[in-house]
């Protein structure tokens, strides 16, 4: 029930009531709006109920194991948020003079040093809000750095199929046409359809790594020549970042821009559809093309870098510091784990995958590319469990939810047949990821023994199974009374 | 359910039939609905539009995701199936049925290029992680 359906004409939330005669100033009386706002009238303790209620249909890292693939839905620390929160941080204005906001600016300013050292770039820019920001931004200065230098025949961006959907839109929003190469039965990216792909047209390659199918590209520094050699620059898609990180640096492989997602890789709450923070790290050929602000230092003091420092910047993708309360949180979890623990991460991440991995073949799902090592997370295809039961990869997901689980990501990558892409994280105990294999065993017997009660599932929340494909058609977000 | 013989079909999973006056009607193979699930949307191409072989001049879109439709071989389009307009589900119940669209090719011997049901369920299947 909507909080508009609680409406009752003249109910009123007193505490909250504003001054009715409090009228803004300066605005002429023929621009005022006369009717009143479709706000809805409830009582304060109706309102509470009806948020409280809300929060406890919510399924969020908090309540239960969320080994949603791609999504690195790790728990979020505590400490992050309330030193977030602190008055000073929430407090402090957009528009206030550098030497006002020293603290803020010095918090930026280190970590953008820390994601340089992390990823082995020149520098980083944490303007982006979000990672398809991240990676737009890339493709952009990409694009800047051809420009600048006259070679505007390169018209082309290649993306392997294994990369994430948003790298051809990305591509595409930045005025390039995308050429998809295909990947061979491990995994990686085929090198002879790279090498018959790339030429004078080649504007950058981006890359997944590791891919979408949840293993390391081995061919790295192949892939890294035949683009280079061709002209051509290359894109870290970070988005996977998780599985190597403080391990390999994209630098070191020879890429030129990277874009990291902090609110996976570095902890932020995310999952409810934002904010995130999709930073990006260059390489020496694209610093003078970075977004504007950024932190910058000067003896003792800090201050924002503008356009009069880097007149050749792709300009600003937000009014301000992008999501400056996200980029806070993400910095205290980066010194909280230090370097030592973000070696950690990587450790935990991968063996905590591989382990799942391993107890879920034993169960008896196939795993996808059982001759690799996963990353931080890996595929499993329920094509096996389909074609035997008539059970898809859907129905699992469902039953799961009635275990006490969420779900992992399904039908992505679309490269693999009912496929469950599965990422524990590295903040998952062993006795936690024991329940999910257990939980995946009795939906397996299920599936063999009582096929229609997994097909029915799930059962025990607040919602069915719901109509995928009238919500996809008919996006009725707003609220509006009835005529 | 098993592909027609007396269709042709492409690597990109488009079937393709030769009508009495010439033109070629085009639509999407089971094994391509099966794979996207649901339909939701279906964009057809104008009428009068000059395709090459290969481009891409449709777009199908599922619940899981979207795919674009090629041009099987180059011709002008002179039909689209205002059907699907409201009503993509057809795809999914009928695939054989639902078409997309009709192009009148600038060659009917590029036809001969196409796979026939056998050659194109050994491509499908050979497509399968």
């Amino acid at each position: 029930m909507l909080i508009f359906e609680r409406s009752h004409p003249g109910r009123r939330n007193a505490a909250q009531a504003p001054l009715l005669d409090a009228q803004p100033s300066g605005i002429p009386a023929a621009l005022l709006r006369t009717d009143k706002p479709l706000l809805p009238e409830t009582s304060e303790m109706d309102t509470v109920r009806h948020y409280t209620r809300l929060s406890q249909k919510n399924f969020s890292i908090d309540t239960n194991f969320y080994p949603l693939g791609s999504c690195t839905m790790k728990y979020n620390p505590r400490a992050c948020n309330s030193l977030a929160m602190l008055p000073q941080f929430l407090a402090r204005h957009p528009l206030a003079p550098d030497r006002t906001g020293q603290g803020f600016l010095a918090c930026m300013h280190d970590l953008q040093e820390i994601l340089k050292d992390v990823t082995g770039m020149a520098g980083v820019s944490l303007t982006p809000m979000a990672g398809a920001q991240g990676e737009f931004a890339g493709i952009a200065m990409i694009r800047a750095y051809h420009d600048a230098r006259g070679d505007t025949a390169r018209t082309e961006i290649i993306v392997p199929d294994a990369a994430h959907g948003t790298n051809p839109a990305t591509a595409v929003m930045c005025g390039y046409t995308v050429k998809e190469i295909p990947t061979d039965r491990e995994g990686d990216v085929d090198l002879d359809a790279l090498r018959a792909a790339v030429g004078p047209q080649t504007a950058g390659l981006m890359l997944t790594n590791p891919s979408t199918l949840g293993v390391f590209e081995k061919q790295i520094q192949d892939i890294q020549k035949i683009v280079h050699d061709a002209g051509g620059l290359l894109y870290y898609d970070g988005a996977n970042l998780n599985a190597i990180l403080g391990k390999v640096k994209p630098g070191d492989m020879g890429f030129d821009v990277i874009h990291m997602n902090l609110h996976k890789t570095f902890s932020t709450p995310h999952g409810g559809g934002g904010p995130g923070a999709g930073a990006v790290g260059v390489g020496k050929r694209l610093l003078p093309f970075m977004p504007i602000p950024l932190a910058g230092k000067e003896g003792n003091a800090y201050r924002w870098l503008t356009e009069k420092d880097l007149p050749q910047s792709i300009g600003r993708l937000s009014a301000w510091m992008g999501n400056a309360g996200v980029l806070l949180r993400a910095y205290v979890y980066a010194r909280m784990l230090g370097a030592e623990g973000m070696h950690r991460v990587a450790d935990f991440a991968t063996l905590n995958a591989n382990y799942l991995m391993a107890e879920l073949a034993k169960v008896g799902y196939t795993i996808a590319f059982p001759q690799r090592r996963a990353s931080h997370e890996f595929i499993v295809s329920a094509k096996a469990l389909k074609d035997a039961t008539g059970i898809s990869a859907m129905d699992v997901a469902k039953r799961l939810l009635d275990k006490g689980f969420h779900a992992p990501t399904t039908y992505f990558p679309m490269l693999v047949a009912e496929c469950l892409l599965i990422e524990p994280t590295e903040t998952e105990s062993k006795e936690t990821m024991d329940a999910f294999v257990a939980a995946m065993k009795e939906i397996w017997d299920e599936a063999h023994a009582t096929p229609d009660l997994v097909k029915g599932a799930p059962y025990t929340l607040p919602v069915r199974r719901l109509d995928d494909v009238k919500a996809a058609r008919e996006l009725d977000l707003a609220w509006k009374p009835n005529a | 359910m098993s592909n027609p013989s007396n269709l042709k079909y492409t690597a990109s999973h488009e079937w393709v039939k030769t009508e009495a006056d010439g033109t070629i009607t085009i639509g999407i193979t089971q094994h391509a609905q099966e794979l996207l699930g649901d339909m939701v949307f279906v964009e057809s191409p104008a009428v009068g539009r000059k395709l090459k072989a290969g481009e891409e001049c449709a777009v199908v879109e599922s619940v899981k995701a979207a795919a674009d439709v090629y041009a099987p071989v180059g011709g002008e389009v002179v039909a689209a199936n205002g059907e699907l307009d409201g009503a993509p589900e057809k795809i999914n119940a009928d695939p054989y049925g639902a078409w997309i669209f009709r192009l009148k090719p600038d060659n009917a011997a590029d036809l001969n290029g196409l796979m026939d049901a056998a050659a194109y369920e050994a491509h499908a299947a050979s497509e399968a992680h």
